[in-house]
Formats: structure tokens, C-alpha cells, sequence
């Protein structure tokens, strides 16, 4: 509720539009914006300019998404803050990654109707617009209420709350220790009992966030693009992987132009195919955005399958695909294995792992898709029952990042053999992060821990 | 007739910080009590300081007050916890001396120019419309004042309470004041009853210390003030040490087999009880578990042979106590000089006080002090020197005192107190303050000594040590970023003395300092032309460059709140009139009439929602 906080917030509709755009405003927008880009040093430039890039994840150094970043700086923008649009294309997915990765590094998501209370709190609009913030605020906050109380499904505030928990009682063994210091009940918390403490905690909130990453792609399943130079049998896979026409099936290169998408249940998996149109250089304009859209679809897809062809010798098309999927999760699948072999499979310097041979056309080796995606996504240990304790919301995943962040932090502390004073400053973070998810008031608690925990006082 | 500038009713902890002030910021001041000889008595534990508390001393110093620098004239015992725990929570902790602490504070306020002491009861506190005009003795002389700050502690119709029997009384067996009690609820303020305790004291010589462990002081001398010179500290080979035993199984029985005995168990309490400061029944009820308690024996002075039995407060008659003191190892055949006793006092809610503690339904009516719900001495004496400086400058017509929570201890201590009550004695811990690591020991006077000066509690010759002191931290803080040292062989050689990791590339010595292990010590060999600094000066330079991380994160965070902090909401809003307020928040705003956006946003029962709404009311009627 600070005034001069960064807020952010995903400012499109939610939904499968092409472009969404993520929106800071604050103080430390330009700085939060900066840190997760590639591309030109975003606080160097002028004002309303546009630069593109990618967001990056600094702790993974993973490409996230291809943006477009649009810098306004104070005083002349909306809220009169610096402020930063980031333009995604990566669909809902790259979105939410995005506000993830900028709640973790600092900012705060926006309550509803922030940036225009923001930009009349600092003179930018009038009265009347501001009488209406008002009654947003006032009807969307009775929403935003709800949400915080019932948002939270209960197995994952258990699970959240039993972490809170095991956080305070070392806070409180902390406090107590430096507010009754001859008070011999209390174990002097060490760095050496804090750290395997800390350890665990850390584990169990990296548990929290790849489940969460599971449970996700379980419940929404991949977003995949199968991507091949025409005439590799891209289509004859989808058909058979859908089981109904749904793509033209052709032998002359080029042809599938449209953008086919559907859903697929492969086993426990979901995958949201994304057709695309056959890579290839070309001057045929239409044919052009094909490509483009190709490759704008690697750029979002989650799981790429790259489709080469056992019938013919590996062309510069090929090479294009294989590496511009070099560095994202894919599959390679080798098609008409029921053809002349003409393909040096060698030669594609791959790791076997990443290999599927297949036909198509005469449905074989495709079994084995199933299990290497599980596989790539460490789905197979997975149970319906763990399913229930996903944290789903993105405010919340940004929010358990914080609280890893913070430990990570502690533990960062403690090798450096830092007080254990300024080692709470980061446990106390944490334990606010989570508490913000569960919406408890924090220092009250503390202290009563203290009080009921510990028999103090002369 | 004569008309005081300040009146203070009550000449304890919070009486005498609250009497001072005013007089040394040249106001005709007059403190009335019931006893001279009374006057900073120290009817519980004669420590003070410690975690947080020792801060709040420390504070008092920065601001001009008097309860550092009369401990260090006092004190037969000092030490610093919290060592190695942290810088911004080393706190120091005195033991007084009972007899010369009271002394030695007398005769300060007794020569102190602009301040009267006069001895007397007071009945009543002159109001005409809702303004303080004076006060009115029980002997019926009035006294004309055109401010008046209430410090009268645990003394408003304070009941002690030992076993089965109540008697009307004060602490050590004074009066209780029972008129203006009363009086003050015919001026429209709401009174509730607490409740505390004290334990028993024992004849030094009948204590068998070799049953106990000794718990000396700090073989190196310390001093709360940042005026007393170190020379003048005490000596500590001339402190008392403190003794540690524990209750023994023996002691549990006899408590369990008498909880029926303890006032606080019969019914008889109707007073909240600290949990700070529980009773010896409370602890043995509410930890059934705990196999033992530990029981601090502290000496009260070199003049008198009581021991005070730290951790053993209780409501028990007297037949129960000492089977129970004498339970205790090394206390077998102890006698006793005074008996445990629980008091029971009319204290003031404190949400009816502004954040300068004047109340908001009488202009010109201060309180401070336990009265306002808090225990302990240092949690008085801050807001004493609060109340009395506040008095001074509504005299004077300028502007109030309010300490921000990222500012002082002070100020985190009459927020949480004006803005969310209490109901039980309030004491300050370290935990309470959000930014504590800006809150320390050793920056007191850089945080609060920039008031007293600007209010003229420190006098000229202070104030110039004190600018001194600052330029002094910024030249070295600035110099050790400029000098430079190289991987030379001497020079690692010398890194390997410390012990630390050579360097290989050229590093400031700001950097080097900044390495756990290496101290301002080690550095000084490398500074070409070193100068002679004050070892305060030096902790404040490792201090500020070994934390600066941390310290820079908590001053961003304070930062933000400052802003809340720094908008105003008038006094005169009407909460009924702003549209949208959810109905507790209206309410709760209502009640307590915040000051500020940031006041308003600590209230229990206000969202941030409410917050907003309140800010774009604010915006829109300012147009």
C-alpha cells in the first residue's frame, strides 16, 4: 500500500490474445524491468521509446519470452512514476512467467484500480475520475476479499501455514534470545542448528514451486508446437496424433498455411498442439508469415517436437529448426522411418535421449512420445493426490519465489558467518511472503509465539 | 498568583524526565509529589537498560535527558548483551544503585533552574472548556499552569495485594492517590485497572552464594551517556555481581499446594498482569512442565543488604513466601526484609492520547509513564522526556516532537501505544520495532541528537561535539573508499597476520573492512597517515561499512512508510462524511483520530482499501 512501492500487473485480458502486456509502475520500475532484459540498458534510455529484447530468468539465465519493452519516465506518464510496458508474445504461459519473475525481483502486484488511484493521487486525472476509482475500488476490493480468503484452497494453505509455522518457531527462538539473552530454556540459535534448518525449509519451497510447475502443466497442459521443413509429414502426425483430419494432408510443399490448434490427451498429458506452417526461406509472401509464425511459436511453445524427414538428406531448413530449438525442452522425431533411410542421423549430433524414430504413416514409434515427455518434465512420479496441493495462483507462486529468495539469502548470511541478527532480517521476509499469501497479520503473532512458547520474565 | 509554564504530577522515572525538560528549555516548571524523598525511587528491580530498553536510555541521552547520565553516576554493575548477536542489538544493562540512583537524581532536580519541587497530593486537574488552566491540591490551594503532564504511575487508586488482603496504598508502602482518579473520569477520560507485581528482597549475609553461580558485570568500563567521558565510568572492579540459582523441586509443591492462597488465584485480581513480568503461580501454571525456573538474586546497593529475587514475583501471604524463598538453593535460611507483593492501579486508555501525548479531550492534559500502560522505568522515562518537551513547545507555540518507528524506540513505543492501546502492561522488545537494525545502540545520538539540539535540551557545547562527531564518521567513511591497497608481498603478508584471504586485485580498504574477520584494528597499519579517532567514532565506521547492505535494505523499507508518514490527515476530519469506509474502519478511525496516513494504516480493523479510499477523500477535499 506504499506509495512509492513498484506495483505490477498483467494490463491485457486475460486470455489467449497474441500480445499481453505486463505493467510496472514505481520507483525501482525502470531497475526491476532492467534487470530481467536482454538488450539495451532499459535505465539509459530515453523516454517513451520502444526497445526489444527478452526476459530472462538471472537465477536460470533461461530465455523466458521475445518482448517488446516501452519505457515512460516520470512525470510524464499515467501515474506520473516511472513506468515500464512490457509487450509479451508468448501467449498466457510467458505471461504469467514474466509477472512471476518481476514479483520476485522486487515489485508488488498492483490491488485493483491502483495505477489510476496512483495517477489521481499524483494530480493526473480529475475529480469525477477519481469518484469512480472510488467505487472500483470499493466493489473490486469486496472481490479481491474473497479471493484472499477463499482463494486460497485449503491443502495449500495448510501446506504454506505449516511452513509459516516452522519458520516462527525458529524466529521466535530467535527473538528470544536477543530480548531475554540470560534466559537459559531457549537454545541459543547458532548458525550451526539454524543452518540445516534453514536447508530444509529452503528444499520444502523448492518442492512447493517445481509442483507448482508440474501441477500447472498437468492441469493446462503443454503448449506444443510441432515444427518441420513441408513435406516431412507434420500433418500426418497431428492427424494421427488427433485421430481426425484436422490439418490438410498434401504433398505439395507448403500448403499448410493455417494455424490448426487442438487439444491432445497423450496418457496423463495434455498437450496443446500448435500447428504451424513449414519453415522454409522463401519470397512467397504468404508463405513469409508462415515461417514467421513458426518461429514465433518455438518462441512459445513449451515442448517443441522437431519433425525431420528418414527419406531425405538434412538441409539447411533443418539445421535452422534444430537450432533454434536448441536450448528449449524438445523432441526429435525422425518420420517415414518406413521409407529408404537418407538421413545421417550422426550427423545431427543429438543426444539419443531426444531421438524418437516414428512412422506416422504407418503408426508406429509413437508410443514412446508419451514416456519422453514425462521424461523431459519429471512428470512420472506424479499422483492425482499431490495435484490437490498446487499452488495455482500467480501471486502466490511470486510470492513463495520471495520467500525462497529470502532463505537463500540466510543461508548466503550464515557462510559468511554474518550475526544472526541480520541473518532474521532475511527469515523475517520470508515469513512475511508466506504470510502475505495467507493474509495473517504478522508482528502480533510473534510476539505471542514468544509469550507462549517461552516462560519469560522476571 | 503564579502561573507555571509545565506542571508535572508525579516525580518518578517519567516525572523527572518530564520535569527537566521544560525547565532546561528555560520554562517555568513545577513537579508536585507526594514525597521529595521519593522522587526516582525504584520500587521493583533496580536494573536498567537491556534488550531494547538499553536503547531507550540510550535515546533519552541522545535527546537531552537524564536517565543515562544519573546511571552512570550510580550504576555497581554494567554489562552489554547481546554481543554477538548483532550491532543492532547490543544493548547494555545496569544495575543501580537503589539508594544513590534516587539521590543523586534529587539533587539534579532539586538544583535545576526553572524547575520548583513542591510536596503535596493533587485532587484535581483545573479544566474550562476543555483546556487545562492548573491543578488543585487536597488542601484546596489551587495552582495555575498552562500545561500539565500526568506521571503519577501505579499510584491512581493502587490497591497491594498479598494473599487474601487488599489494602488501599502506593508502591513501598505510600499513599495511593484516590481523588484524582475520579477526577479524571468526571473529565470525560476512560480509566482501566493493571496489574503488576514485585518479589521479595533478602538480607545479603543470609544468602549462601556458594549454592549459586556467579554472574559477574563487564570487566571493561561502559557508560550509557554519550557525554560522560569513559574515564568517568565506573570502576568496574568496584561492581557487585549478580547470582543465578533455581527453584528446586520443593518449590514447585509448595506453590501448587497453595495456588488457592495467591491473590491472583482467588479472585481477588481484576487487573490485566503482564505477561512480561508474570507471577512465579502464573509461570508454574501456564509451564506445568518446566521442571525449573531460573531465579536471578541481584544486590540493590552498596548501602543497603538487600538482594532482589529476580523471577520470583508473586501474590502469596507471607507464611507461603518464605517457605517458598527458602526452597530455593542458597536461600535455605534467608531473611527476609520486604515480602512479595502485587499492586493493582487505574490506568489511562491510552488511545485517547495524541502521538504527543496530550489528550485529545483536554488541550494543554500530557501523560507519560506507567500510567499510559506501560511497565518499566526506561519505557517511562522516554515517555516522560516525550510528554515534557511536547509540553514546552505548545507553550512555546512551535512545532510537536513525534519520533517516527524507523526514528527511536520512543517512537515505536507511543505509536503502538496511541494507536493500538494495550490491555496489559506494555514493554518494549526488539521485536516490536520493524526496523530495528536502524534503531541501535550505537547511533542513538546520530538519530535523535539533531532534536534535542534543535529544541535546546543539549546545550551549545554538546551540540558542537556532537557536529564534530558526525564530520569526523564522514571523513573516514569517505577516505577509506579513496584508499587503496594492492596484492604488494608486505601487504598480503600483513592480510595473513589478521587472519584474512590475500588479495589479488587492488581493493579500497572500505572493501577490506567490509570482510567479517577484519576489524578497524587490523586496517590501521595500511593507512598512511592515520588520526587519532574516538573508538565510538570507529565502531560507527565498521558498523556503517560492515552492514551497509542490510542497513541500506531497512532504510529503503523505512523510506516507503516515511511517505505514509509524512501525509497528513487534519484534525479535524469528519469520517462520517467520507463515502465508502468500510464500518469497522470508520469507526476505529473515529476513535483514534490518526494523524497521519501512516498512523491510520497501523489501526487494527483499517484495510488498505479503506486507506485508499481515506487518500483520494484526503486529495479531493484538498482541491
Amino acid at each position: 500500500m506504499y506509495l512509492t512501492e513498484t506495483i505490477t500487473a498483467i494490463a491485457t485480458a486475460v486470455g489467449e490474445s497474441a500480445i499481453a502486456i505486463v505493467r510496472l509502475s514505481g520507483d525501482e520500475a525502470l531497475a526491476i524491468a532492467n534487470y530481467l532484459f536482454t538488450g539495451k540498458d532499459l535505465t539509459q534510455v530515453e523516454s517513451h521509446t520502444i526497445h526489444y529484447g527478452h526476459i530472462m530468468d538471472p537465477s536460470t539465465k533461461q530465455h523466458i519470452d521475445e518482448v517488446l519493452v516501452s519505457v515512460f519516465k516520470a512525470p510524464k506518464t499515467f501515474t506520473t512514476e516511472d513506468m515500464v510496458e512490457i509487450n509479451c508474445h508468448g501467449g498466457k504461459m510467458a505471461t504469467e512467467r514474466v509477472l512471476r519473475l518481476v514479483l520476485a525481483n522486487g515489485a508488488r502486484l498492483a490491488q485493483p484500480g491502483e495505477f489510476t488511484k496512483r495517477a489521481f493521487l499524483n494530480g493526473r486525472i480529475d475529480l469525477a475520475q477519481a469518484e469512480a476509482v472510488m467505487d472500483v475500488i470499493h466493489a473490486k476490493t469486496e472481490d479481491a476479499l474473497q479471493v484472499a480468503v477463499g482463494g486460497v484452497d485449503g491443502k495449500v494453505s495448510t501446506l504454506i501455514s505449516d511452513l509459516r509455522g516452522e519458520i516462527l518457531t525458529t524466529l521466535a527462538n530467535i527473538e528470544v534470545n536477543i530480548d531475554y539473552p540470560e534466559y537459559d530454556d531457549a537454545v541459543e540459535m547458532s548458525h550451526t542448528i539454524l543452518k540445516p534448518r534453514l536447508t530444509t525449509v529452503q528444499q520444502e519451497l523448492e518442492q512447493i514451486l517445481r509442483q507448482a510447475q508440474t501441477g500447472k502443466v498437468i492441469r493446462d497442459g503443454i503448449a506444443t508446437a510441432i515444427v518441420g521443413r513441408p513435406n516431412v509429414g507434420k500433418s500426418s502426425l497431428l492427424n494421427r496424433l488427433l485421430q481426425e483430419e484436422r490439418a490438410i494432408v498434401t504433398d505439395i510443399a507448403g500448403t499448410t498455411r493455417d494455424t490448426v490448434e487442438g487439444t491432445l490427451r497423450l496418457g496423463h498429458i495434455i498437450l496443446n498442439l500448435i500447428d504451424t506452417a513449414g519453415i522454409r526461406e522463401t519470397e512467397d509472401v504468404v508463405e513469409a508469415i508462415g515461417v514467421e509464425k513458426s518461429r514465433q511459436m518455438i518462441e512459445q511453445a513449451q515442448l517443441t517436437l522437431v519433425v525431420l524427414n528418414n527419406n531425405e538428406v538434412l538441409t539447411d531448413g533443418d539445421r535452422e529448426l534444430l537450432a533454434l530449438t536448441a536450448y528449449k525442452p524438445r523432441l526429435v522425431l525422425i518420420n517415414k522411418m518406413d521409407l529408404a533411410n537418407q538421413l545421417d542421423v550422426e550427423q545431427l549430433g543429438l543426444n539419443n535421449q531426444e531421438i524418437i524414430k516414428i512412422s506416422a504413416l504407418e503408426d508406429w514409434g509413437l508410443n514412446q512420445l508419451e514416456q519422453k515427455i514425462q521424461e523431459l518434465f519429471s512428470l512420472e512420479d506424479f499422483t492425482t493426490a499431490q495435484l490437490e496441493q498446487f499452488v495455482s495462483n500467480v501471486r502466490h507462486i511470486g510470492l513463495i519465489e520471495k520467500a525462497s529468495q529470502s532463505i537463500r539469502a540466510a543461508l548466503e548470511a550464515i557462510e559468511l558467518e554474518m550475526p544472526i541478527d541480520l541473518i532474521t532480517v532475511d527469515i523475517q521476509d520470508a515469513w512475511e511472503s508466506l504470510g502475505e499469501i495467507l493474509g495473517t497479520e504478522a508482528k502480533t503473532d510473534l510476539i505471542d509465539e514468544l509469550f507462549s512458547q517461552f516462560c519469560l520474565g522476571k | 498568583m503564579k502561573q507555571y509554564d509545565v506542571i508535572v504530577i508525579g516525580g518518578g522515572h517519567a516525572g523527572c524526565e518530564a520535569a527537566l525538560a521544560p525547565a532546561r528549555m528555560g520554562l517555568q516548571t513545577l513537579m508536585v509529589t507526594g514525597s521529595i524523598e521519593m522522587i526516582a525511587h525504584m520500587p521493583c528491580n533496580p536494573s536498567i537498560g537491556g534488550p531494547a530498553k538499553g536503547i531507550v536510555v540510550r535515546e533519552i541521552d541522545a535527546l537531552g535527558g537524564e536517565m543515562g547520565r544519573n546511571t552512570d553516576k550510580t550504576n555497581i554493575q554494567m554489562k552489554m548483551l547481546n554481543l554477538s548477536k548483532g550491532p543492532a542489538v547490543w544493548s547494555l544493562r545496569a544495575q543501580a544503585d537503589k539508594v544513590e540512583y534516587p539521590q543523586s537524581m534529587q539533587e539534579t532536580i532539586l538544583n535545576q533552574a526553572n524547575l520548583s519541587v513542591l510536596e503535596g497530593m493533587v485532587e484535581e486537574i483545573i479544566v474550562v472548556d476543555n483546556e487545562v488552566h492548573g491543578i488543585r491540591l487536597e488542601t484546596g490551594d489551587e495552582i495555575s499552569g498552562k500545561t500539565v503532564v500526568l506521571t503519577t504511575g501505579t499510584y491512581l487508586k493502587s490497591q497491594i495485594l498479598v494473599g487474601h488482603t487488599a489494602t488501599d496504598s502506593g508502591p513501598s508502602g505510600q499513599r495511593a492517590s484516590m481523588g484524582l482518579s475520579d477526577n479524571l473520569r468526571k473529565l470525560g477520560l476512560s480509566l482501566f485497572r493493571l496489574k503488576t507485581g514485585t518479589p521479595a528482597r533478602v538480607a545479603t549475609s543470609s544468602i549462601d552464594y556458594t549454592k549459586t553461580t556467579i554472574q559477574p558485570g563487564d570487566d571493561i568500563p561502559r557508560t550509557f551517556s554519550f557525554d560522560t567521558p569513559i574515564d568517568q565510568a565506573k570502576d568496574p572492579k568496584e561492581q557487585l555481581p549478580c547470582y543465578l540459582t533455581y527453584t528446586a523441586p520443593e518449590t514447585h509443591t509448595i506453590i501448587n499446594g497453595n495456588l488457592g492462597e495467591s491473590a491472583m488465584y482467588s479472585g481477588m485480581v481484576e487487573g490485566t498482569g503482564p505477561r512480561y513480568c508474570p507471577s512465579i503461580e502464573d509461570k508454574l501454571v501456564r509451564f506445568a512442565d518446566k521442571e525449573r525456573h531460573q531465579i536471578f538474586l541481584e544486590p540493590e546497593s552498596k548501602h543497603t543488604p538487600e538482594v532482589y529475587v529476580q523471577g520470583f514475583s508473586t501474590s502469596m501471604p507471607h507464611d507461603v513466601q518464605e517457605k517458598m524463598l527458602r526452597s530455593l538453593p542458597g536461600l535455605e535460611n534467608c531473611e527476609i526484609i520486604r515480602y512479595a507483593y502485587a499492586i493493582e492501579y487505574d490506568a489511562i486508555v491510552p488511545t485517547q492520547l495524541w502521538p504527543t501525548l496530550e489528550t485529545k479531550k483536554i488541550s494543554g492534559l500530557f501523560s507519560a509513564g506507567q500510567m499510559n500502560g506501560t511497565s518499566g522505568y526506561e519505557e517511562a522515562a522516554g515517555q516522560g522526556l516525550l510528554a515534557g518537551m511536547n509540553a514546552a513547545l505548545k507553550v512555546k507555540g512551535e512545532e510537536p516532537l513525534v519520533l517516527r518507528r524507523d526514528e527511536a524506540y520512543i517512537g515505536v513505543l507511543i505509536d503502538d501505544l496511541v494507536t493500538k492501546g494495550t490491555d496489559e502492561p506494555y514493554r518494549l522488545l526488539t521485536s516490536r520495532a520493524e526496523y530495528r537494525l536502524l534503531l541501535r545502540h550505537d547511533n542513538a545520538d546520530l538519530r535523535l541528537r539533531p532534536h534535542g539540539i534543535r529544541t535546546g535540551l543539549i546545550d551549545a557545547q554538546r551540540s558542537s561535539a556532537f557536529s564534530m562527531k558526525v564530520a569526523m564518521i564522514e571523513m573516514e567513511l569517505a577516505r577509506l573508499k579513496t584508499l587503496r591497497i594492492t596484492p604488494k608481498r608486505v601487504i598480503n603478508e600483513h592480510l595473513q597476520t589478521i587472519p584474512t584471504t590475500p588479495i589479488r586485485d587492488g581493493i579500497s580498504l572500505y572493501e577490506l573492512l567490509k570482510r567479517p574477520e577484519v576489524e578497524y584494528r587490523h586496517i590501521m597499519p595500511l593507512i598512511p597517515i592515520p588520526t587519532h579517532l574516538s573508538p565510538e567514532v570507529i565502531e560507527q565506521v565498521e558498523v556503517q561499512i560492515k552492514y551497509e547492505g542490510y542497513i541500506t535494505k531497512a532504510m529503503r523499507q523505512a523510506e516507503r512508510v516515511k511517505d505514509l508518514e509524512s501525509k497528513r490527515i487534519p484534525k479535524t476530519i469528519d469520517y462520517e462524511s467520507v463515502p465508502n469506509l468500510a464500518n469497522e474502519a470508520r469507526q476505529k478511525l473515529s476513535e483514534i483520530r490518526p494523524l497521519t496516513i501512516g498512523q491510520a494504516s497501523r489501526i487494527s480493523g483499517v484495510n488498505p482499501a479503506d486507506i485508499s479510499i481515506l487518500m483520494i477523500y484526503l486529495k479531493s477535499s484538498n482541491k
